[in-house]
Parts: structure tokens; sequence; C-alpha cells
């Protein structure tokens, strides 16, 4: 909403100087945008100084310069004025400028092959005089220190910048905010003066609002004016509504549009001798079309509200009209509407088609149903004053009444939500400034709602009225209350908390991307899920929800690797979707690993990335969060973007059945489809909602200390062994020949081919053995390594290597 | 006697030329061996009369302890000597690099959410979440902002069905109204979360976050709402005062409502915050409206409270000095590096909110 100080001063009387006016419009929740004058086209052209001048290298007769126009750079333009030389002050027009001479807009071009950054001016271009022989000569003890300056002073009025919130249409007009100031102290509004204008005649078009359900208007005032003569508007009325930001067209439209940033009351004016015969206002049908002022053709839906004649649509009501009705300069009798539109039937409509005008916002936000008439009058009083013509009786069809509402207010729900009191009188005049009409009824007021507050509707309203005129630096700042109700953060927060930090730690990078990705990545990473598309993506690019984080993490690694980094460990911590349902998804750590490990190094071999270095990150990151290393059981069953043989699933235990983490090289197809150049790829993922919650809290988990201070003693084994036969397998049978006595075993080598038979392996482990009751002697060690060989033999058909 | 002083002068002698530790062990066995010449010498006492024996006895102990004496410091002063020249052998550039060093770092948006949580912790809230995906009626409906209002276009909301039905959350509101919902009052809880608004430009993009803040009882006023935003706000910029303005503003679900401008000033190019007269906007807050209370079964005249939603990114972006949004999102390795934080840096009240 814009508007100057002067507009506003025909409203409001005040002493207030702008600055004043500018704080009290924020500290009331009118916040200002900005107070600064009204752009004009003239702003563009700046004082520029040529700094070196030398011939086009294609045309003699013209010069290229280096120009400075106070920027870091100078730019350089061709011109072909006798006079640019060396050192000149003179006026530039960047690309984008309109030329006042000949309303041409400047843009970047070619000029005999070498290309010209906007122009120097004459004084004829820019209409200061007939001169135009050369470009303007500016005067070096004036403009010397001026330049990148503009060459014109704006001399507009500075227009004041609302962001009016979409609760207030009231102050969508400059006496609503008049309105609200003088409340607030700033002012007296002032009294709108009796009209003295005189009617004559009936108004002869016949007005019929049809009865239907989706009727959309509930009031159409008009009156008929005879014998105008449209013309431009004078100057007082161009500049307001310049002031505006639009622009002018004639009297008849101005003084409209003026009326509704005026009164916040919206008019329209029909060309009364191009309506057949009578005004009809109705729901639309399907397929019925007409073409409007923005010069587009509009095919309505039903249940449109439409202003028609006898041959059809000439509008939308309260949103836009149609150019078979429009006034021009020739319009000689107008019919002058001020309707009352429903806001939802506006809002349906205007979204439907896609319409946005000053009058649709208005509507859509709820118009003073009792400006009918006021609207009417203001405007005629204008059109007379300035087109002249004969003004009829006004006609006001309704086929609804307006209602008072009423709002029962108790003062202390003021205090109850602000924590602060306030006199009863006080509060009873910011109401009555507001426009509310205010009866006692002991401790009760009885409150009459201003019919142009569409959005004051209970209590806490008035509560808000009060508070915001009173102002909020009146609010106390309490001391914050300390009680907790319960623990910060649950158990699946903390895991959240502690494997972010614990995969970071490990050097991984954290990232965060969108939580939607391209499709055409996504399917490489979706697996059996559902595709989630989004019905507007921001671009063609983001098109669904991600189904895994994979998609996005891959895309922007390849992009850190194409900016020349090797070695990236990159991980992000979110949601991945599974279905498009609220809740359908669960939080997963993406993470990975590309590059080498010790590149460049001077004493260790560097090699590349390899399944147990991710293998490690996510056991080290999982027993970090409080996950019992012991129970972890590993497998080779995982999503099909892994390589199928250097991968493997994580289970919190044997029981589970959902892998709460996946390792493991990516799928070669992928690195190929994807085009990542690197000479290593690892990845891993944790699903944070597969973790089983602990039993046990750790205070309840540390107090059990035991040990054994009895000789412990290490036996190594060597088996040979199928070679698809599980290592983990191995442990397990061994560990289950005596869980008592054998503390850990350790796999130390792995190896096969020479002296190994095809089809083999050879595993060695080391395995610590300790009693908690007795030194253990020769002879009991004997005992459980033959057990140990035994089991193994028979559980897994590897033979001891002797 | 004379004798074995002599013995003893020799090998007192042999032993200061001595060099080599084997040596000086021959020479100990030598002396003290089971046929050695100290060890012979004292065979012989037994052939003496008691007088002489005592007065060789004692003379020869004496030299005994001697001899060995000179022996072990011998010892130790050769293994010394060759201890010295090993390490002296083994000496190696220390300023050559040590194995690789892999650091890892905390995206700024997650550690602005932990020092958020942190200090909202301090005074008794806890943390909330709820699905990125909502429907209609959790993130405008319920929340006072019916479909026929024009508040909604406030948000571009991304969509996953024609219906309008199922979208991207524009703001973390719904967990209020999650929270209220599925539990009876009072409520004092944060939310900090993904939102999703279909916009993007350089100070917009398609994701961003918020933190949602909701503290309903029998009694909380605006002056609740003022100090707990104040005390806030102070914290997370750690700030002994901070200009601080609430400015009357509109949103369907609270009511009354509130903006609030934080003070600022530029000092040589970079935003100081706190002090200054100009105002920067860093939040929406206010009463929740009754008519939100209603709808998740709380009684608007028994409880009220209020609510508050704030930016994580740009607050992240204020205090730290990040001058892009949209960088936050496009994973630049060298971005990272320089404006995440050490996983250890975890933000408590005991240790500071920072380093």
């Amino acid at each position: 909403m814009k508007f100057t100080v002067d507009w506003l001063k025909n409203h409001l009387e005040t002493k207030f100087n702008n600055n004043q006016i500018i704080d009290k419009l924020t500290n009331i929740g009118l916040e200002v945008e900005s107070f600064e004058s009204s752009t004009s086209e003239l702003d563009t052209f700046i004082v520029a100084k040529i700094i070196n001048a030398k011939t086009h290298p294609n045309a003699d007769r013209l010069k290229l310069c280096d120009v400075d126009i106070g920027r870091d750079k100078t730019i350089e333009v061709v011109c072909g004025a006798p006079n640019a030389k060396n050192g000149l002050l003179t006026v530039y027009a960047p690309p984008g400028s309109i030329i006042p001479k000949n309303q041409m807009k400047l843009s970047v071009s070619k000029i005999r092959g070498v290309t010209s950054y906007g122009m120097l001016c004459s004084e004829s271009e820019l209409l200061l005089s007939n001169e135009s022989d050369g470009i303007i000569e500016l005067k070096n003890n004036k403009y010397e220190n001026k330049i990148g300056e503009k060459y014109f002073k704006n001399t507009s009025e500075k227009v004041i910048d609302l962001s009016i919130t979409p609760n207030r249409p009231d102050c969508l007009g400059v006496r609503g905010i008049a309105r609200d100031l003088s409340a607030a102290g700033a002012g007296k509004l002032k009294i709108n003066k009796k009209s003295n204008l005189t009617y004559r005649g009936n108004q002869n078009i016949n007005v019929t609002i049809k009865k239907e359900k989706a009727q959309g208007c509930t009031i159409f005032g008009s009156c008929l004016i005879k014998n105008v003569t449209n013309k431009e508007s004078p100057k007082w009325l161009k500049d307001k509504i310049l002031s505006l930001g639009q622009k002018p067209i004639s009297a008849i439209v101005d003084i409209t549009n003026y009326v509704m940033f005026d009164l916040n009351r919206p008019l329209h004016a029909y060309d009364a001798d191009k309506v057949d015969n009578e005004i009809i206002v109705r729901s639309s049908s399907k397929g019925e079309s007409f073409e409007a002022l923005d010069n587009k053709k509009y095919i309505l839906e039903n249940d449109m509200c439409v202003i028609s004649d006898r041959s059809g649509v000439l509008g939308l009501g309260g949103i836009i009209g149609g150019t078979r009705s429009g006034t021009e300069y020739s319009t000689k009798n107008i019919l002058l509407e001020s309707a009352y539109f429903l806001p939802h039937s506006i809002r349906k409509t205007s979204k439907q088609l896609n319409i946005d005008t000053d009058a649709k916002f208005r509507f859509e936000r709820g118009i003073d149903p009792l400006s009918i008439e006021e609207g009417l009058i203001k405007a005629s009083e204008l059109i007379k004053q300035i087109c002249g013509g004969e003004i009829s009786n006004l006609d006001v069809k309704k086929i609804e009444n307006y209602k008072k509402k009423i709002i029962n207010f108790d003062p202390f729900l003021f205090e109850k939500t602000t924590g602060f009191s306030i006199e009863n009188k006080e509060l009873i005049k910011i109401l009555e400034k507001l426009g509310f009409n205010v009866s006692k009824n002991k401790k009760i007021l009885k409150l009459t709602i201003p019919s142009w507050r569409p959005d004051i509707t209970q209590p806490i309203d008035i509560v808000e009225e009060i508070v915001r005129i009173k102002g909020y630096e009146h609010i106390n700042t309490s001391e914050p209350i300390k009680t907790r109700l319960k623990p910060t953060l649950n158990y699946y927060q903390k895991l959240f908390h502690f494997l972010q930090r614990s995969v970071a730690s490990k050097g991984y990078l954290e990232t965060v991307t969108w939580s939607f990705t391209d499709s055409k990545i996504n399917q490489l990473f979706k697996e059996n899920d559902e595709e989630i598309p989004i019905v507007n993506p921001i671009s063609s690019d983001l098109n669904v929800l991600r189904n895994s984080i994979f998609p996005n993490l891959l895309f922007y690694l390849k992009k850190n690797l194409d900016r020349g980094f090797k070695d990236i460990s990159l991980f992000e911590i979110g949601p991945a979707f599974k279905g498009k349902n609220p809740g359908d998804q669960l939080t997963v750590i993406g993470a990975v690993r590309a590059g080498k490990v010790s590149r460049l190094s001077w004493n260790d071999k560097e090699r590349i990335v390899d399944t147990f270095d991710v293998k490690k990150d996510v056991i080290q990151s999982l027993c970090e969060a409080g996950i019992d290393k012991e129970h972890i059981v590993i497998d080779d069953k995982t999503p099909s973007y892994y390589h199928p043989g250097k991968s493997g699933g994580v289970y919190q235990n044997k029981k589970e059945k959902n892998a709460l983490a996946y390792f493991g090289e990516i799928h070669p197809n992928i690195i190929k489809k994807l085009d990542i150049k690197t000479e290593g790829l690892v990845i891993f993922e944790i699903c944070l909602d597969y973790i089983k919650e602990l039993k046990q809290k750790i205070k309840d988990t540390k107090s059990e200390y035991k040990f054994s201070d009895f000789q412990k003693s290490e036996r190594d084994f060597a088996f040979i062994i199928n070679k698809n036969f599980k290592s983990q397998e191995l442990v397990n049978i061994i560990k289950s020949v005596d869980n008592k006595l054998i503390k850990s075993v350790q796999v130390f080598d792995v190896f096969e081919g020479e002296n190994i038979p095809e089809g083999k392996k050879s595993i060695a482990v080391n395995v610590t053995i300790q009693s908690e009751e007795k030194t253990l002697n020769e002879n009991d060690l004997d005992n459980v390594n033959k057990l140990i060989i035994s089991s193994v033999e028979s559980k897994s058909g590897a033979k001891i290597r002797s | 006697m004379s004798d074995i002083k002599k013995i003893k002068d020799d090998y007192i002698d042999k032993l200061n030329s001595e060099n080599n530790i084997d040596k000086v062990n021959n020479i100990k066995s030598e002396l003290f061996g089971k046929n050695g010449i100290i060890s012979n010498e004292f065979k012989k006492l037994g052939s003496i009369s008691v007088e002489e024996r005592k007065k060789l006895a004692s003379d020869l102990n004496n030299i005994k302890d001697e001899l060995q004496n000179k022996i072990s410091i011998k010892i130790q002063e050769i293994e010394t000597k060759e201890i010295n020249l090993k390490l002296e052998k083994e000496k190696i550039d220390v300023t050559l690099p040590e194995r690789d060093i892999q650091i890892g770092k905390i995206h700024p948006v997650s550690q602005v959410i932990d020092e958020i949580s942190s200090i909202f912790s301090e005074i008794g809230f806890s943390v909330e979440e709820g699905p990125d995906v909502e429907n209609e009626y959790n993130n405008f409906t319920a929340l006072n902002t019916p479909d026929n209002h024009p508040a909604r276009d406030m948000h571009d909301t991304f969509y996953l069905d024609n219906n309008k039905e199922l979208l991207l959350r524009t703001h973390t509101s719904p967990v209020q109204v999650r929270t209220m919902l599925k539990g009876k009052p009072p409520f004092k809880i944060i939310a900090p979360g993904r939102t999703y608004r279909s916009d993007s430009d350089q100070t917009h993009a398609p994701m961003f976050h918020q933190v949602e803040g909701l503290h309903i009882d029998k009694n909380i006023n605006m002056g609740h709402l003022k100090g707990c935003l104040n005390y806030f706000i102070k914290e997370f910029f750690e700030v002994d005062k901070i200009k601080m303005r609430f400015r009357p503003s509109h949103f369907p679900f609270t009511e009354p409502s509130a903006e609030v401008d934080i003070g600022y000033e530029i000092k040589n190019g970079k935003i100081v915050i706190g002090e200054g007269d100009k105002w920067l906007e860093i939040l929406g807050c206010g009463m929740v409206h009754p008519n939100v209370l209603k709808n998740v079964k709380v009684n608007p005249s028994k409880y009220q409270g209020y609510a508050f939603g704030i930016g994580i990114d740009r607050l992240g972006m204020l205090k730290y000095g990040i001058n892009d949004l949209r960088a936050f999102f496009e994973t630049d390795y060298r971005w990272l590096s320089h404006f995440g934080f050490d996983p250890l840096d975890v933000p408590s009240n005991y240790r500071g909110l920072s380093r």
C-alpha cells in the first residue's frame, strides 16, 4: 500500500513530522517497507567521465570510449559524437534506460562489430534543448565529484510503502491508515465534508442481483452520470496516481482508482451506452467468455460472479472489467458501480483464473459493506468537477442486509493476555477512535464492531486492538519460567545427536541437502519404495522426494570431485521418504568416502578406500552410540545399489529382521551411470529408526564390574575352510565351545592361493582363554584346544592346518 | 698384604682404561669367580693365625668392596655411553608430517539447532519433532488458516497431490498441533526442523529450517513471551545486552501477534548484533489463537500461552557472518570445511555455547 504524506494529511490533522509518522505506523502494526521518492524513468541517467576515447577499429567516424561511471571498472561505449574526448564529463544512459526524446529502450548492442554497453547522451536526446550536435559537456567544477550519481534530481514527493497484513483490509485505503494513526495519538481524523451534490433523474438501467446459491454479490450500488467529457487527469490527480506507482489513464479511470486507494472502496465505471439494456449480476456458466481490460480473453467456469447484460458477460464482479463496456475518451455517459462481493467467491474465481488486481486484492480481504454510497458520492463529485455531467439518483440493490456485529468484552481479558493493565477510560478511548461503539453493562463492555473491520470477530481481537495501539513497549519482560515438564531429548533424539557427531569425528564433513531430488538419480536408489513426485516442483531436476540420501550425496560428491578434490568424506543425517503420507519417513545417515587413504604420505603406503574402512566407521559409530559390539551380526544381503560381493548389512543382534546399517562399495553400474570419476568409492548408511532402544540405561550397566586375575593364555589356530565360509561364523563356533573360558577370538590372517586347494582359504585366529576360577594348567588348555578343533571341523567342514 | 694391595692397584688401573663391557665382565670373574684371585685369597684365610686372620679379612673385605664398586660403576658408565651412542644414531626429523588427520565437521545448521536446543533446555523446554510431509489440516486449517484465507498466499506450498491434501510443511507450526493433540496441557516445547516453500532466489531457498516454540499453561501471558525471547536472543548471540523491539503483526494462528526486531550496526563492513540504530527482523510470535486451542481440544478459557517461529538458517548467518543462504545447501567441500564446526564442540550451558 503506497501513499504520500500529503495524501495522508487530507485525512489526518497532525503535528507529527515524517519520521514520527513512520515510527508510529510501524509501532501500531502497519509495517513501513520503505519511505523514498517514487522511481522515475530519468533515475537511470548518470554523470560519467570519458577516460579514454579511441577510434573505433571498424569505423573512422565512431569512437570507442572507456567510461568511468563510478563503479570498480570502466565500461565500453561506442559513441558517434565528434566532441567525445578524454576527460570529458557527460551523461551516460545504461542499457534498459528509456531515451526521453524517442521513448526507445536501450539494449546492449554491437555497433560495427564492437559491443557497446549503453549510450552517451546529447541534450536533445534528453529533451533539454535542440542541441543534437555532440554529447552533453558538463562543467568540471560542478560535476567532477559526482561521477556515478543521478544526473536528474528526483523532485517527486516521498512515498510511504506499507506492508499491510491480510487481516487489515481497512488499511488498504489512506483514510483507514489515518484512522489508526489518530487512535494512536498521532493526530485527529478529519471529518468528511458533507456532500452538496445535486441529483437529477433516476438511474434507469435496471439492475438485478439474481438469487442463486453461489451468488458472490450481495449489494450492487450504481448511478448514471450523463454528458461527461472524459479527458486527461489534472496534475494533482496524475501525481497521486503516479505516487501509487501506476500509470494515469483517463480522468474517469484515474478517479475510480483514486477513490479505491483513498477510501478502500473499489469502483467500476462502464460506458453506459455500451451496456445492452440492463445489468444482471449472476453466476457464470462453464464456457462463457469475455475479453478483460488486461486484454486477455477469459473462459469461465461455473459459478463465478459476473456482471452481465443481455448480450453476455461484461466483467468479473470485483475482479476485472471487460473491454466491451470500458470507458474511453469519447465516452459520454457513465454507469458507476459500487458493490459488495463476498471474499471467498472472489478468492475462488481469481485463483481459478489466476488474476490479480487491486480490486480483487481488496474484495478478497473484505470491503466495508456500508461504503457503497460514500464511494459513489465521492467519485461522482470528482467526475462532475473534472469532466462535468449530471448525476442520477443513487440506486442500491441488495439481497442481504448488513448485520451489526456485537462483542461483549471483559476488560480483564486484556490484562490476562498481555500481563499489564490499562485504565478502562483509556481502553474505551482507543476503541472509540478506532470506530467502535462502546456501551457499558457493569464490568462488561458491549462493543459494536465497525463495518470496515471484518477481521474482528471475538474478544481476543479486541485485546490485540488495544495492545497494538497502546504500544507493545508497555508489555513487561518477565524472567523466564524454568520449570521443566520432561527431559529435553528422548532416546532417538539423543541417538541422532550422538551418531551425527560420532560420524563427523571419523573425518566426515556434514552436509545438508534438499529433501527432494532428481527422479532419474532417485530411481537408482529407491529399491521397492514408491516414487513420490512433487506436483509443483521448484525445477524439473528436483521433482521427487528422496527415497534415499544417496542421490543427493553422490550428485554433490561428483561436483566436489569436479572441483578437483580427490579424497572426500561426506555425510548427511536427515529424512528418507518411504511413502507420501505424513510419517512415512525414516531418519537416516548416509555417508560416502572417495579417493585414497594416506595419499602422498612419506611413510605410509597409500591405498584406495575400501569396504573395511567404512565398516570400521559404521561399527565404531554404533558402538559409541551405545550399541553392544558383541551382539552385532553382519550378513551380505544389501540393497541393489551396493556392489553385490563387497557390501554388508549390520544387525543389532541375531534376532533383528531389519538391518540397521549397510556398508560397502557402490555398484559399478551406478558409478558409470552417474559418470563419477574417482579411484575408490565406498558408502555406508545407518537407519536410526531401526535401532532398538537399549533396555538398560548406562547407570545400570556400569554397576556390574567383573574381571579375572588368573593367568590368561593365547593360542593360534589356522584352518583350511571353504572360500565362502564366513569368518563371523567361524568365530561364533569357537566362542560357543566355552563362552566362559574363551574371552576373545581375533582373526589375524586370511589367505588364498599358493598351497591352498582351489575353492578354499586359510583363516588364522588367535584365541584368548582365561578362567575366572583358577589358573589353567597344560591339561586344561589342551582339552580346550582339542574341543575348538573338533567343533570347528565338525560344524564347518574345516581342517586344521598342520 | 702388599700382594693384595698390588693386585688391587693393578686391577683398578686395568678397569680405568677398559671400555669394553665383556672385558669388564671377564675381569669380574677373574677376581670373584670360583677360582678368582680374590676368592682364592679368602680361601687362604682358614690357614692363618687368628690374629692375622682378623686383620687380613678386614683388608680383604675392603679391597673386595672397592673393586666391586669400581666394576659396577664401570659397567654403568659403559652402558650409558653405549645407549647415548645408540640414541644419537636413532635421531629422526620430527618436523616431517604426522600421519593423515581426518577432520570432520558439523554443518552450521546442525550446530545452531544444538545451540538453540541447549538454550531452551536451560529454561525447561523439551524438543518435539514432526514429519516433513503434512496434511493440509495440520499445516493450515488447524492453525486457523482456512482455505479461503489470503494468508495462505504468503506460503508458496509444495504439494504432493492434486487435491492439495498432502504437502511439504511450510512451517514448523504443525508440530504444535500434533503435540497438543496427542497430550494434555501444560505444554513447553521447541520443534526444530526442515520447512519448505517453493521460492528460490538469493535470500530464499526452497528448503530452510525453522524452530517452533510453544508454552501453554494456565497463566502464560505476553510478558512471559517477551522474557523468554529476550533471554534466548541474548544467550544465542552471546552478548550482555541486546536491543530488541516487539512490533504488532499478524499471523492467523496467534493473537495478538508480533514480529521481533533486533538492533544492529555495520562496523567495518560486518554486522554487529545488539547495538546500533538499525533494525533486523528475526522472528514472528504471539499468543496462541483461541481457535487453534479449540482445534486441538485445549480449553482456551483455562489455558493460554505463546508460540514463536524462528528461521534457523538466518540466525546462523547473522551469528557466524555467512552471507549466502543458498550456500548452506550446496555441499561445497570448501564451504563445509570453512563454516563447519568441530564435532567435539557440543554446545552446552556449563562449557559455553561456542568456543
